[in-house]
């Protein structure tokens, strides 16, 4: 369903975060509150009252870079704009704006209820909140949203997110051709104000979909070509004021702005937020540390080095480490020798060091040993990990050479050639998978490849032959387990010839595919059944042993010490409009 | 036919009255050995850089020998003794978070992770030796290769001139058209990230083999070479001793090898030294940008690169190949000013990147 995966594709984290989540519902409540006493004038008005009792101040971000490629919301695929994004423009739907595991929950947004699902779950019926208008002082109509839908055509986005919508498989050719007619899948009301998708299939993650980025309303006169350096106006606490790439971008806040549900978007705190680039991250921590500015942004990498002082007590109340809800793990080739071989791919599992390659990542307190695809705190997750030492199969502990070493003998594999294949980043993972087959008898080599081509490099089945194992990483799109499990493991997902498949393994089991099918269906009414299916799914995908799953990684926030009210929302991860300053 | 080192072959002018006659019967090679003998500083430079050769060729003897270590495998959850005491090569942060892993710094003990770890857990000091062997290595083979190819076509151009000689120098004022570092990254990005590597006829050259960044390096300085060359050669083909053999029905190839070559072989002699200290330079940048020397292999550059994120922490991981590299530019450029002044006392000639 995303052949393009989207958070893989930003910065690689090298750090973590622990889930400040005493006080969050607290700092939620008061970031939520409808005080209206801002000490700031111009702010925001309306009826619900936009400005919070801890309003003001500007608030300074240090990236290292501007997020790559065009601004426009229908296209950019980074978390370092969506989470400015998610400030400035809306959905129909939205991620619940707090901090913990509610923050994966989906809440209306622009919508004024949730719909339930008719036609068999092709069809939903949303009423759009009246009386909202864009930055610019547009009113907004629900005809804004089937804009925005074929604008995911034309411009083009990662269209298969919303490929399932009628009349979008005749939009194949929009981006050249400019028209995409979506006027049968995505009808408008604009006298009741209502919004109806219609779907030529269920799909049980439409919701979700419909709280990403991509799809948050733009005004229906906005170009229907991709917009570069500027961002169309939203409905959001915020507007984009200004955007240099080599400098800095600015947020501020929007005058039409007014609560309408706090839970999809409450009002934000600082009057304005300031990003800068082009600084090193060894200096962004410097400056973040002598209170020169607000956060290291999160994509960027703080050095391994500079770790080290933040666990000082000087520095703890500003440090924070969450769990991320990603994988890095190494793709076993399971179309050619040795890894077309169950055994052998068991073999190299067992023999894996983890422990090595969570102390290349940072150590134990920046990533956490697996064996399965699915992370923790994931629909669907249960511990489980049969590659380890020792009985508890809950948990990863330990390599089993012995097993492995007996595996490989089973195999017939032993002496055979495997090429190791990974990026300039990850180098040091690569080489640890290289120590690993070597010591159970393969004769291993490895091929480091830049980071801007190897990810494309691995998902072209005319390179099978040039590798064995593969370093990849995935980060989830949206919380649920197909897009884990049927996204990177799903027979659906071998494109050959594409740069853009994402079964990199080529893994296509079609006892498993069958139920990975059962749970999507029964995901429309029944998500809790569906979960089921999905556990189960996770365990025998992770028994076929497709990859050498590593680890999951966790998340380090660096924030200034007048920074508070931080919540770590598992979606958008640090939320910004909801910190304030002292 | 006598060999027309004309500039060299002439008395250093501070060489003393008294030895003027057994000068006179010295060739032009002993005289030029003489002077270099006497040039301390350049005997020195020589010492030193060969002290550094044999240190890195070593690099085996000592990994395997003094430190037992293998500098090309992860150790990420090694140990080592220190003060008797057993501890883990990568130490993890203190405090409430516990963040990061901090390899072992030097123990200034020569069997013991002199230099420390690096960030996976190997010997620095071995790495730095067996860096060092990459580098030398691709470092004179790419400027011999460079200093061969470049004299052969020089010799080319400057006998046959006419279409050949416009032919050839165009092709080099295009390579030198190029900033020599925006050359060599963009074939090193081009050739050392192609999965495949790099194809010529019958020769296959993987991305992890030393040859390639050593074809790169050797490609791009070409014309550094060969412009001085190709001027020698147009001059000495001028000499009556060549005019006589052309007279007297030599061929060309005779011409070319025994009577130009060996006149303007001094040149080349004085350039080596001093393309070697540019290239080891080049290689180094290459490498420290991932784009030279590949895992599991490892160069200076490729160790800097690797201690640039324990800067603040563990500095050796990157001063200790540093050094090596100033230390080796600098003994080879000192010495390649005295085999200059030996050679060739009234040049000008300097190579520069």
């Amino acid at each position: 369903m995303i052949p393009i995966p989207a958070i893989s594709e930003m910065p690689k984290f090298r750090s973590g975060r622990v889930l400040r989540r005493a006080g969050a519902a607290a700092l939620t409540a008061l970031g939520l509150a409808a005080a209206g006493c801002s000490s700031n004038a111009a702010p925001s008005a309306g009826p619900s009252g936009s400005a919070t009792a801890h309003a003001g101040g500007t608030y300074t971000i240090l990236a290292n870079a501007a997020p790559p490629g065009a601004l426009d919301p229908a296209q950019n695929y980074t978390l370092q704009e969506w989470q400015l994004l998610i400030d400035t423009h809306d959905g129909l739907v939205q991620f619940k704006r707090v901090g913990g595991a509610a923050g994966t929950q989906i809440v209306p947004d622009l919508a004024s209820a949730i719909p339930t699902p008719t036609d068999g779950g092709k069809t939903y019926l949303f009423h759009i909140r009246k009386g909202i208008k864009f930055s610019n002082g547009q009113v907004l109509k629900p005809s804004d949203f089937v804009t925005t839908f074929e604008r995911q055509f034309t411009v083009p986005g990662p269209t298969s997110f919303y490929s399932g919508i009628v009349g979008a498989s005749k939009c194949a050719n929009a981006s050249k051709t400019g028209q995409c007619d979506l006027s049968k899948g995505v009808v408008a009301d604009d006298q009741n104000y209502t919004l109806t998708i219609h779907l030529t299939a269920p799909d049980p993650e439409l919701l979700d979909q419909l709280a990403l980025p991509f799809a948050y309303v733009v005004p229906s006169n906005t170009s229907m070509k991709v917009i570069k350096n500027t961002v169309p106006p939203g409905t959001g606490p915020y507007m984009w004021k200004s955007y240099d790439p080599n400098s800095q971008l600015v947020l501020v806040r929007n005058p039409y702005f007014h609560v309408w549900n706090a839970q999809a978007q409450p009002a934000g705190n600082p009057d304005k937020i300031v990003e800068k680039f082009g600084e090193t991250v060894s200096d962004e921590v410097t400056a973040v540390e002598n209170g020169q500015a607000d956060e290291v942004y999160v994509g960027d990498t703080i050095p391994a080095d500079r770790l080290s002082e933040l666990n000082s007590p000087q520095f703890a109340s500003q440090v924070h480490v969450n769990p991320l809800t990603a994988d890095y793990y190494m793709a076993l080739n399971t179309k050619l020798p040795p890894f077309n071989n169950l055994q052998a791919r068991q073999a190299i599992n067992y023999a894996t060091d983890r422990s090595a390659l969570v102390k290349a990542y940072g150590g134990p307190s920046l990533a956490v040993p697996t064996c399965q695809i699915l992370p923790p705190n994931f629909p669907g997750y249960k511990p489980y990990c049969p590659y380890t030492a020792g009985s508890d199969h809950t948990k990863w502990t330990a390599p089993d050479l012995t097993k492995a070493k007996a595996l490989v003998k089973a195999s017939g594999t032993g002496g055979m050639k495997v090429v190791v294949n990974t990026d300039t980043p990850d180098k040091a993972f690569g080489e640890q998978l290289v120590a690993d087959l070597n010591k159970i008898g393969y004769k291993a080599s490895l091929v480091v490849l830049s980071s801007a081509i190897q990810y494309s490099f691995i998902q072209n089945s005319n390179n099978l032959k040039k590798w064995s194992v593969s370093f990849s990483d995935w980060y989830q799109d949206y919380p649920a387990a197909s897009d884990f499990l049927n996204v990177l493991l799903g027979c659906g997902n071998i494109h050959p010839g594409s740069d853009a498949s994402p079964n990199i393994a080529e893994f296509c089991n079609k006892n498993i595919q069958t139920q990975m099918d059962k749970a999507e269906s029964l995901a429309v009414t029944n998500p809790t059944a569906a979960n089921g299916i999905w556990q189960q799914v996770d365990h025998e995908v992770t028994n076929q042993a497709p990859w050498v799953d590593m680890f999951n990684p966790q998340q380090i926030d660096l924030l200034a010490k007048r920074v508070h009210g931080y919540q770590w929302n598992p979606q958008w991860y640090l939320l910004i409009d909801q910190l304030w300053l002292k | 036919m006598a060999i027309a080192l004309t500039e060299s072959a002439e008395p250093p002018a501070q060489a003393p009255e008294d030895l003027a006659p057994e000068i006179s019967g010295r060739s032009p090679w002993a005289l030029a050995g003489r002077r270099l003998r006497r040039n301390r500083i350049a005997l020195a430079a020589l010492v030193l850089f060969l002290l550094i050769v044999a240190a890195s060729f070593a690099a085996p003897l000592y990994a395997n020998d003094v430190a037992h270590v293998n500098p090309f495998v992860n150790n990420l959850n090694g140990t080592t003794v220190i003060n008797g005491h057993r501890i883990p090569l990568l130490q993890q942060g203190g405090g409430v978070l516990k963040l990061g892993e901090t390899p072992i710094g030097p123990t200034w003990d020569i069997g013991n992770y002199f230099l420390g770890a690096d960030q996976n857990g190997r010997d620095v000091m071995a790495r730095v030796l067996y860096g060092g062997r990459s580098s030398l290595e691709i470092g004179i083979g790419s400027a011999v290769i460079c200093c061969v190819i470049a004299t052969v076509l020089a010799l080319i151009a400057g006998y046959f001139r006419g279409v050949i000689d416009a032919v050839l120098s165009r092709l080099m004022d295009v390579i030198w058209a190029f900033p020599v570092y925006l050359l060599a990254i963009s074939i090193a990005t081009a050739l050392l990230t192609a999965p495949a590597g790099l194809s010529i006829g019958p020769l296959h050259l993987v991305a992890s083999s030393l040859w390639l960044p050593t074809v790169i390096i050797a490609f791009i300085y070409l014309p550094y070479v060969y412009r001085p060359i190709r001027g020698n050669v147009l001059s000495v083909a001028e000499k009556e001793f060549v005019q006589a053999g052309i007279a007297q029905g030599a061929s060309d190839l005779r011409l070319i090898f025994s009577d130009i070559l060996p006149n303007v072989v001094s040149q080349v002699i004085v350039l080596l030294p001093l393309m070697i200290a540019t290239t080891i330079l080049t290689e180094s940048a290459l490498s420290f940008l991932s784009i030279g020397v590949q895992p599991p292999n490892a160069s200076w550059g490729t160790i800097i690169s690797d201690g640039q994120s324990l800067l603040y922490t563990r500095p050796w991981v990157s001063i200790a190949p540093g050094i090596m590299i100033v230390l080796t530019v600098l003994a080879l450029n000192v010495f390649g000013d005295g085999v200059r002044d030996a050679l060739d006392p009234r040049a000008k000639l300097r190579v520069e990147g």
